[in-house]
């Protein structure tokens, strides 16, 4: 399953960031980051629940860059 | 932001003519530096408690930190340096966020297709304003004039003028009457339109050319890949280089028993830092891809991602698909020879066997023939590939297609000697004569092969399923260098492989056709370049670029546009590398001051941003 969600970060470089910690998480099978923009691709894996999965996204991604958001 | 950087800028001017020296001094200069700085050193801090070492703030945070403490450590009380490196980095750091927010308004702006809200008109002839995603497909709907039509459909009652020039760059309104065919995303201009619905929202043309635009980063270029990758060993690297740099010469000239310059070496090493920061290169890459995305979006030309920009950029061979692409794809029957019954009978016999399928060719029959078609009439409709069709029509057994169909079912036919597509029709297994229909080229196919030849493309070639004749007359007039005629749709495969394959290698290989039946060589192809997708669903698929219009001189256009951009991308990346480094030498040897060092940074970053949106603007006329 594909989500798209919109993001908030001020940086080109943030972005890449996020897009790296997003793909680490656990039931993530892909993640683009779009900084232009400002949205987020993510491809879930098979069974895992958006529900769960993005707040550990967000959490991910506020780890590597404070200033980010992203609203789902 | 902007405040900040003036307050702090007035401060520090002021505080300079001040005669304040010792500990008063640094705690007064300390004010316009937190004033400028407090949110990089919180970041900075922030990230060193999350184990994030190593990124920019980071990298000024010490920098500036360090000037302040070797200012202070001195005696000098020159703070001027550390203030102006966090004032220079917030500058360029505003200058940046203005800019990105420039061009990524003036590109949603392009984009600005996507319709608020529906006018759905009731059974009971009431009007309703809902969400377009709640409008089921075949409802009624009503486009008023300055409105966005929402969904595709086709327009049932009312005339007008529409704008697509969001969808297809073309300028000239559109007249559109009842019957009309209309794209969500067109502007109405005038006159209220009713309109039938034809598809839900999600599957509108609208929503695909948005998904498509905002996943179009999700497939990047190598030169991308290579800053993130590059940025990623960069700044661990550069971080011990300034160390080694503060620590490694004071050492060794401690033991070989000289002073050891402490402050003078580790002011280098900071001045290393400040240079160092890659943002130049980090921003304006993708900055550069967005920009010529954009520009080319604006053009008409879709492109689903960087990659596909970069792999544009090294086109040397344009294989085009004939039919729709080159052709206008709207047939007309331009004779009937060798009937020897009522010709009106035959072209209604054939406009019967012929309307199941979909393909131009039978679409003319049909134009021509001119009533509706009664499909109580026809059965056992059989569609055979590159040959024709065979059905069963009034009773009689109708075989409409080529000379291959008429060899396969063992009819004698007389050849023709006309040039275009010519429909053999045979009834009940006996010679019914043949249907001549005839193609004309594009206005600007001509153009745009002169076009792409003027821009150092090696090759151009067609494949056509159409007769030999017919292909040879369209390749010749159009001055295309080869001509591959009588393919199957396999056989299009199979010669574009074999055209892939002798490609040399660094350059690629085009694909240009009208997505109908192209799809597997769409996607077999280097760049798959679909022509008039709007509407071919299969075409936007499996296409990498698409050309919303049917104008064949947007592909020499594209491939400007893609060369501009890698330019301009490669320049950014040389001309900030190249900086970097030098500067980073002089710092090492202590000949650049930190005042250099700033410039080194901020100024390539601000001149890398500005020479990135350069790729929006796309110059007109064939070069």
């Amino acid at each position: 399953m594909k989500k798209t969600y919109n993001i908030d970060v001020d940086c080109a470089n943030c972005a890449n960031k996020m897009e790296t910690a997003a793909n680490k998480v656990a039931g993530v099978r892909g993640c683009t980051v779009n900084f232009m923009t400002l949205k987020m691709n993510v491809e879930f894996e098979e069974g895992a629940d958006p529900k769960t999965v993005m707040p550990e996204v967000l959490k991910a991604c506020k780890k590597v860059e404070s200033d980010c958001d992203i609203s789902f | 932001m902007l405040f900040r950087i003036i307050a702090a800028g007035v401060l520090l001017v002021v505080l300079n003519l001040v005669p304040v020296t010792g500990w008063a001094r640094a705690v007064l200069f300390a004010l316009p530096y937190l004033i400028i700085g407090y949110d990089i050193l919180l970041k900075a801090a922030k990230g060193i408690a999350k184990g994030q070492l190593l990124d920019e703030n980071f990298l000024m945070a010490v920098a500036s930190l360090g000037a302040f403490a070797i200012a202070v450590a001195d005696g000098k009380g020159d703070f001027n340096e550390a203030v102006a490196v966090m004032l220079f980095y917030q500058t360029g750091e505003l200058f940046e966020s203005v800019a990105v927010g420039k061009s990524r308004k003036s590109i949603s702006a392009l984009m600005d297709i996507r319709p608020d809200s529906a006018s759905i008109i009731r059974e009971d002839g009431s009007v309703e304003q809902v969400d377009p995603d709640e409008v089921p497909a075949g409802s009624l709907i009503q486009v008023d004039p300055g409105e966005k039509i929402p969904i595709d459909g086709h327009i049932e009652e009312g005339s007008g003028t529409l704008d697509t020039s969001a969808l297809t760059g073309e300028s000239l309104p559109r007249e559109v009457f009842p019957g009309d065919e209309v794209i969500s995303g067109s502007i109405n201009l005038s006159g209220r339109l009713k309109v039938r619905t034809s598809r839900e929202f999600g599957e509108s043309t609208v929503s695909k050319i948005l998904d498509l635009v905002e996943n179009s980063s999700s497939r990047k270029s190598r030169s991308e890949n290579f800053i993130t990758g590059f940025a990623r060993v960069y700044t661990p690297v550069v971080c011990s280089l300034a160390l080694a740099l503060a620590v490694l010469p004071p050492v060794i000239s401690l033991i070989a028993g000289n002073a050891p310059m402490w402050g003078d070496w580790i002011y280098r090493a900071l001045t290393f830092l400040v240079i160092s920061c890659p943002c130049a290169l980090v921003v304006s890459i993708p900055l550069g891809f967005f920009a010529g995305l954009g520009g080319a979006s604006r053009e008409g030309i879709l492109i689903k991602g960087s990659n596909f920009l970069e792999a544009l950029s090294k086109v040397d061979t344009v294989v085009f698909d004939k039919t729709g692409t080159l052709t206008k794809g709207s047939f007309e029957v331009a004779g009937i020879h060798h009937c020897p019954i009522d010709e009106k009978l035959l072209i209604e016999l054939a406009a019967h066997a012929e309307s199941p399928s979909s393909h131009p060719i039978s679409k003319s029959i049909q134009r021509a023939y001119g009533y509706s078609i009664e499909q109580g009439r026809i059965r056992d409709v059989q569609e055979i590939p590159g040959q024709g069709i065979c059905a069963v029509v009034d009773g009689k057994s109708i075989a409409a297609g080529n000379e291959r169909l008429m060899a396969a079912r063992g009819i004698a036919f007389h050849s023709c000697h006309s040039t275009g597509t010519i429909v053999h029709i045979g009834i009940d297994g006996e010679y019914a004569g043949h249907i001549v229909i005839s193609d004309r080229v594009k206005d600007t196919s001509a153009a745009a092969v002169k076009g792409l030849k003027a821009n150092g493309i090696r090759k151009t070639v067609m494949l056509t399923g159409d007769a030999d004749k017919v292909g040879r007359a369209v390749a010749k007039e159009l001055a295309i260098d080869e001509v591959y005629t009588e393919l199957l749709p396999a056989g299009k495969v199979e010669k574009a492989e074999q055209l892939l394959s002798h490609q040399e290698k660094g350059h690629t290989l085009a694909f240009v056709g009208d997505g109908i039946n192209d799809a597997p060589v769409l996607s077999r192809a280097d760049i798959g370049i679909a022509m008039g997708g709007l509407g071919s669903d299969a075409a936007i698929e499996a296409a990498d670029i698409v050309i919303m219009d049917d104008d064949p001189a947007k592909i020499p256009l594209a491939v400007r546009i893609a060369r501009k951009c890698m330019g301009i991308v490669y320049t950014n990346i040389a001309f900030a590398i190249g900086v970097k480094v030098i500067c980073m030498v002089l710092g090492a040897l202590g000949i650049a001051n930190m005042w250099l060092a700033v410039f080194a940074d901020v100024g390539v970053l601000i001149l890398c941003i500005l020479n990135a949106i350069r790729a929006l603007f796309v110059s007109k006329g064939n070069k």
